[in-house]
């Protein structure tokens, strides 16, 4: 066997991986609203995490989160705490928590739940307007979550 | 570390902040205005802030029509009739209103003579029919004359017949204050919309009151959110270039919380029609407003 072809290996048998250490929406662990341990088992990518972010139908924390560090983000909304500087506020396991369910955080959150698949009242399909068909994914996937994640941690 | 941030903790932070950000800029108000209409018959002055009826104590203050919360040119458009687009759509009203659309060749007019006599309908309405104990919108009680009266399939309740007709119909209750009862035959249903308005819905748990009573004023993104009023409604929407109904706001609004919409002239929301017009008591019937 060549090096080449024990790295495609080690690759693949890599690429396997993120599936079996994901953490399922349902069984996130919640200690006083932070979450201690990565949700996909891969480190987060702060550029893709900065996209979600202004993404309308990722994260879109634009839309209530004013981020000096977005000056291209036009019209923020001001409806919750600006993010700047927020990774000295909170340390990395708070801020996966307050992605995942900021409700575990905050009691009553305006804040959406990221990662929360159950327990909701008249779910729908996306923006659809329609019942969903089959089982309702979480707004962000656990990767996503990682990602966004990496991003508030440059915001010191 | 369980921290309960209260909205008004949320907020104090957030006006420091922006206080610098926008050099103190009055960026969480509607703003100070009066409207005062050029219409046919010479200016007519509209009551778009009012102090809230005493069924709103602990809910709101003062009640400001959705007009206080648009940009300078949207609420311009407002203030003249011979500029408000909506008035295309009165006029088509008019038209339906004069044709002989029944099977037998029946009219609006041929009954109830001119729409004035309409006046002060859209005023008090949803409201209870006394005969069938129904909850009554302006659209069934057109859909009432357009199926036992004139013999036709009823109108659908999002079609343009339908709104060239709400929005001539609504025209005639123009400068009279909203006055829907929340008592008697109307409290089941007074309720019924009440706890939809404070339900939070969908994938993004919000409910009606998480934008348009704890957030009014704030911005979410480019959107001033406002009250979410209906005294204006039916409105002309810039956006869709047409006129939208109170019932269809109501569809866009839970849609955009990830949820699974009521359908329009739902009981659901024809109930949550009756409470959102309680929470306007007082304000002036617009007619037809333009929003953007
Ligand atoms: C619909 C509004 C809304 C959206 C969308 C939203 N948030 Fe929030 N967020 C809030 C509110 C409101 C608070 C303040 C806590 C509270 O009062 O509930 C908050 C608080 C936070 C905090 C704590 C800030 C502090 O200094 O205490 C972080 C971090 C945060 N949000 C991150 C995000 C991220 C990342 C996203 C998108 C993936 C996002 N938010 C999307 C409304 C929102
Ligand atoms: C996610 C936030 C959000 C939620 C939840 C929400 N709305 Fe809205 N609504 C808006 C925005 C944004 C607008 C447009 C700006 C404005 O007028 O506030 C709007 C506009 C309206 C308007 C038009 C007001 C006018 O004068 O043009 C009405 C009426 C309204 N909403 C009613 C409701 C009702 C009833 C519910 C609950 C069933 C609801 N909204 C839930 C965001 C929301």
């Amino acid at each position: 066997m060549t090096r080449h072809a024990l790295l495609a290996g080690a690759i693949a048998a890599l690429a396997a991986l993120p599936a079996a250490s994901e953490t399922a929406p349902k069984d996130v662990a919640f200690a006083e609203g932070a979450v201690a341990t990565s949700l996909s088992g891969v480190a987060g990518d702060p550029e893709s995490g900065a996209k979600i972010m202004t993404t309308n139908a990722k994260g879109n924390c634009v839309a209530c989160h004013l981020i000096e560090a977005m000056p291209n983000v036009q019209f923020p909304g001001n409806i919750a705490p600006p993010l700047d500087g927020v990774a000295s506020r909170y340390d990395e396991a708070q801020l996966r928590g307050i992605i995942a369910n900021a409700k575990m955080t905050f009691d009553g959150s305006f804040m959406p739940a990221f990662y929360k698949t159950e327990g909701f009242i008249r779910p729908g399909n996306a923006y659809t307007g329609k019942a969903p068909e089959g089982d309702l994914p979480p707004i962000l996937t656990a990767q996503e979550i990682e990602d966004v994640l990496a991003y508030l941690l440059t915001l010191k | 570390m369980h921290r309960t941030a209260t909205k008004s903790v949320a907020q104090t932070f957030l006006g420091m902040t922006f206080g610098i950000a926008l050099a103190g800029a009055a960026f969480a108000d509607p703003v100070d205005d009066k409207l005062v209409i050029e219409t046919d018959n010479g200016p007519l002055e509209l009551v778009t802030t009012a102090p809230a009826a005493a069924h709103l104590e602990g809910a709101l203050t003062t009640l400001y029509s959705g007009w206080h919360y648009r940009e300078d040119d949207t609420r311009d458009m407002e203030r003249d009739d011979f500029d408000n687009p909506g008035m295309v759509f009165v006029d088509m009203g008019i038209d339906s209103w004069n044709k002989a659309q029944g099977v037998n060749g029946e009219s609006c007019a041929g009954c109830h003579e001119g729409p004035e006599s309409m006046a002060g309908l859209r005023a008090v309405t949803p409201r209870v029919d006394e005969k069938t104990g129904k909850l009554m919108t302006v659209e069934n009680y057109v859909n009432g004359c357009v199926t036992e009266r004139m013999g036709l399939e009823a109108w659908g309740m999002t079609s343009d017949k339908m709104k060239d007709m709400l929005a001539l119909i609504s025209m005639q209750s123009r400068g009279m204050p909203v006055n829907v009862a929340t008592d008697g035959a109307a409290a089941p249903f007074y309720a019924q919309g009440k706890e939809i308005y404070y339900t939070r819905y969908g994938q993004l748990e919000m409910s009606c009151a998480s934008c348009h009573e704890d957030n009014q004023g704030l911005f979410i993104r480019a959107d001033h959110l406002s009250q979410g009023q209906i005294n204006g409604f039916p409105t002309y929407r810039l956006k869709d270039a047409g006129i939208l109904s109170a019932q269809q706001r109501f569809v866009g609004c839970v849609r955009d919380t990830r949820a699974e919409t009521f359908k329009p002239n739902s009981d659901e929301f024809k109930a949550l029609e009756l409470y959102v017009a309680s929470r306007g008591n007082g304000l002036s019937v617009e007619g037809v407003s333009v929003r953007h």
